[in-house]
């Protein structure tokens, strides 16, 4: 319908665009990179490396310190000690101010960590400039106002610090997931060893740089690069280690949480999930096709808590769909540095392998495929924005997350069986509500059972709300109050 | 949308900057467009009844504040660059309507205007032409000679401007002093204490009754968003002056602030994209007040970009209601030209 009136207008112009790319000069790539532990950068003791790369171009980025077990003893055992000796017994506000110091060169270096972000990631400078560098520093910011005042945080008169806590985070968010881990565990005056993802090591380690402009002692913080089955598995497993927190996929939570059974330390997990975004037919529309779009597409889908099942009210649904697509089509696809970019990279080839996989089994089932004709570039790892329509509850992809820019859309008639649908997932991450009846709003939040439900808007993050799951998806929380429970013994 | 229905959509040709006066016979009721046949019907029946314009109006979807600003500020961080920046930026200059609208206003005052109009680089005879002159009635002679022979339209203010506080009368014979003095648009105002208590009948009636005091002349109707609040409100005043016939919506006197702004904009080219939808008709949008800068002039150009398409990518169809807006479209052009800025006093002050 849209193009239709453009037919008699021979002379009409498409204005597109010039490349508007942020310029790499700002990241100073060093060709090797080593693990940091008792705050130095020190080389493996096996000497072990792997390669990382661009995912948009599969330019190799840096060689990269493959942690061994002997580099995870050396790593826990300076965290230990730093934790015993100078970190645990600091007065709250002087950890307070290192967290402030750290929380104020993330700003200072927003630019260079942006950069460096989409290089190792994939993901467009727009979202890594305005989503993951800000709230990597409000996070500190956030937990160093916590540092003095845990007393009155709600669990006790006198919590202490549980120890030294072993972080192993995920490729999807590198900076932010690390700011989530390191801020709620350093304000509550524990020591850190964080494993970062194998595949998007870069932005840890210039965090672990800003640690040591910060001058954080030494050993507080602690930075192992590597395998997650090597060195992922030896720090989670190791003895020295009291607190486990992970985020990442379901398999790999579900093995970790096997491995840990009976070994007394603490454990949070932060998994997968299958978010179902409920529109209503009286939603504000045009928000809603954002919200939707921003739900799924944020980051190339590739986040927990992604809107990929869009639940909407039959009698609105066409409507939907073909907004959702005539939307679809404005959605810029390409270089991650180019500020103009809406979607970027799949972040790995086996995950791009993964996706292609999960969409394939959605078409051999029936569902019907949509995208928009958008060119992909020759390298790099790429999937365009796809659609979902006649999806039924039992396929695949609407049961399985993807973890990429694919949405599935299926329809519900009453509220009820909107619930009932949303609620049919062995996840329960996340949820997002899209009425203008507040009422509503409230009676869906109640049955919704996911951590997060979001009122008319979707992938809102603020440190302040606590975020987490129920059932595969995870338990413990992030962020908030409820945050500083993972990382004290209450 | 069928073959036969196409054809009804209303086209656009002829020389650019220049408004083609026969390019929208109001298709409602006549046209219809994507949506079920009976959508053109339901337009047409929607001034019968005040209860049915009321319950038309408050049945439309509604406009989350939070994610209709949010929207805005995010295409606002669109970075527009070299050979795309000069291309909007000369479009922007063939979309201004040059403004002014003082107390003080005068024969020569208006005249300088216009030669700017007509020429607005001296330094370069390369530049556009703007798309038209806006100002009060009674100086409407006075530029329609200084204009006479160039693409430069003449617009003119009517319906007792800004307030707009005038029996139906005394706003009828303002818009008929001002065609019969040879305005090629005109530019009224809504009743929005009518339309703030309710009264919705009325203000489609006077949108009305000046479409037709208009004769050929085209229409803008200015909404005066900065005092209706609310996004819903603007929404709903956006219909009631399209389905009244307005040929463009206009955000902004330029006397209230606040005048235009991004999300409002946003909210308007919204209505005229699914009102082309519901009836094939094109109603442009223009923004007004408080414009100033090549920067803001770029930003809206990417909200329309991204929310109508190209198709509003044209004069006829998008304008800013501006006057220092028009120095620094000169200013950035050149820079963009030549490499280096040029002085303030490169260019004429009127």
């Amino acid at each position: 319908m849209s193009k239709t009136y453009r037919t008699d207008q021979p002379e009409h112009v498409v204005w597109e665009y010039s490349p508007a790319p942020e310029s790499r000069s700002i990241v100073h790539l060093q060709s090797s990179y080593g693990l940091f532990i008792g705050g130095a950068f020190v080389e493996p003791v096996d000497g072990d490396s792997y390669r990382t790369e661009n995912p948009a171009t599969e330019e190799v980025l840096a060689e990269i310190a493959a942690a061994g077990l002997r580099d995870v003893d050396r790593a826990v055992e300076v965290a230990g000690r730093a934790q015993k000796t100078v970190w645990g017994p600091m007065a709250g506000a002087e950890r307070a101010k290192y967290l402030f110091r750290i929380a104020r060169i993330i700003q200072e270096r927003s630019r260079e960590l942006a950069v460096l972000e989409s290089l190792d990631n994939g993901k467009p400078i727009r979202e890594s400039r305005d989503v993951d560098v800000p709230l990597a520093a409000a996070h500190f910011f956030y937990y160093a106002g916590w540092a003095d005042k845990l007393e009155h945080a709600g669990f006790g008169p006198n919590p202490a610090p549980i120890g030294v806590a072993g972080q192993v985070i995920p490729w999807n968010f590198p900076l932010m997931m690390a700011a989530w881990k390191l801020a709620p565990a350093l304000a509550a005056g524990n020591t850190c060893v964080l494993k970062p993802a194998t595949t998007t090591p870069l932005t840890a380690l210039l965090l672990a740089e800003i640690i040591q402009q910060a001058d954080l002692p030494p050993g507080v913080v602690n930075v192992l690069t590597g395998a997650g089955s090597v060195a992922g598995a030896a720090l989670v497993a190791h003895p020295g280690i009291d607190k486990v927190a992970f985020t990442g996929s379901t398999e790999v939570g579900k093995d970790l949480q096997r491995a840990l059974a009976g070994k007394g330390k603490h454990l949070t997990l932060e998994l997968g999930g299958k978010a179902a975004n409920i529109v209503f037919e009286d939603a504000a529309l045009d928000q809603a096709i954002e919200g939707i779009v921003n739900g799924i597409f944020f980051n190339q889908g590739e986040v927990c808590c992604a809107g990929s099942r869009l639940l909407v009210q039959e009698s609105i649904a066409d409507t939907v769909v073909e907004r959702l697509k005539s939307r679809l089509s404005t959605l810029r696809v390409g270089d991650p540095l180019d500020k103009n970019t809406d979607l970027g990279a799949i972040n790995n080839a086996d995950q791009l392998e993964k996706i292609r996989s999960l969409v394939e089994e959605g078409e051999a089932e029936g569902a019907v495929r949509w995208s928009p004709s958008c060119a992909l570039p020759a390298h790099g790892y790429w999937f365009p924005p796809t659609l979902f329509t006649n999806v039924s509850p039992s396929q695949s992809i609407a049961r399985e997350e993807i973890f990429g820019p694919v949405l599935s859309v299926l329809t519900f008639r009453t509220p009820e069986e909107a619930v009932a649908k949303a609620n049919n997932t062995t996840y329960g991450l996340s949820a997002g509500v899209w009425t203008e009846k507040g009422s509503r709003i409230l009676w869906m939040a109640q049955h919704l059972r996911a951590g997060v439900v979001w009122a008319n808007t979707f992938n809102r993050f603020d440190p302040t709300s606590p975020f987490g799951g129920y059932r595969e998806s995870g338990f413990g929380r992030e962020g908030g109050r409820h945050g500083l429970a993972a990382y004290l013994d209450v | 949308m069928d073959s036969e229905a196409m054809t009804t959509v209303p086209g656009r040709s002829g020389p650019p900057g220049r408004l083609e006066l026969q390019r929208t016979p109001r298709p409602l009721g006549g046209a219809v467009g994507a949506g079920s046949p009976a959508v053109g019907e339901v337009l047409a029946e929607v001034g019968r009844s005040e209860a049915d314009l009321r319950r038309f109006l408050h049945g439309l979807p509604g406009v989350d504040q939070v994610g209709a600003e949010a929207r805005a500020a995010s295409l606002a961080t669109r970075s527009i660059k070299t050979s795309s920046k000069l291309w909007g930026l000369e479009m922007a200059v063939r979309m201004i309507d040059l403004t002014t609208l003082e107390g003080a206003d005068t024969p020569g005052k208006v005249m300088s205007l216009c030669a700017k109009a007509r020429r607005p680089d001296p330094a370069d005879a390369a530049v556009p032409p703007v798309a038209a002159v806006c100002i009060y009635p009674d100086l409407v002679p006075v530029a329609k000679r200084a204009l006479a022979g160039s693409s430069v339209a003449v617009a003119s203010v009517a319906t007792a401007f800004p307030s707009g506080r005038a029996s139906i009368a005394v706003k009828l014979a303002d818009v008929r002093d001002a065609v019969v003095g040879g305005a090629d648009e005109i530019d009224m105002v809504i009743d929005r204490g009518a339309f703030l208590s309710g009264r919705y009948g009325l203000v489609l009636e006077e949108v009305q009754a000046v479409k037709e005091a208009c004769g050929q002349a085209h229409l803008k109707v200015i909404l005066e968003t900065g005092e209706l609040a609310t996004y819903d409100n603007v929404r709903r005043a956006s219909y009631l002056a399209m389905v009244g016939g307005a040929d463009f919506i206009k955000t902004s006197t330029g006397k209230v602030s606040p005048a235009a702004t991004l999300p409002v904009a946003l909210v308007m080219l919204e209505a005229v994209r699914d009102f082309a939808g519901l009836t094939g008709a094109l109603v442009g949008v223009k923004v007004a007040g408080g414009i100033r800068s090549a920067k803001d002039a770029l930003r809206y150009l990417v909200i329309v970009n991204e929310t109508v398409g190209e198709a509003w990518l044209d004069p006829s169809l998008f304008r800013f209601g501006a006057s220092s807006l028009l120095n620094d479209l000169l200013m950035q052009r050149s820079k963009q030209l030549s490499g280096a800025y040029a002085g303030r006093e490169d260019f004429s002050f009127e």
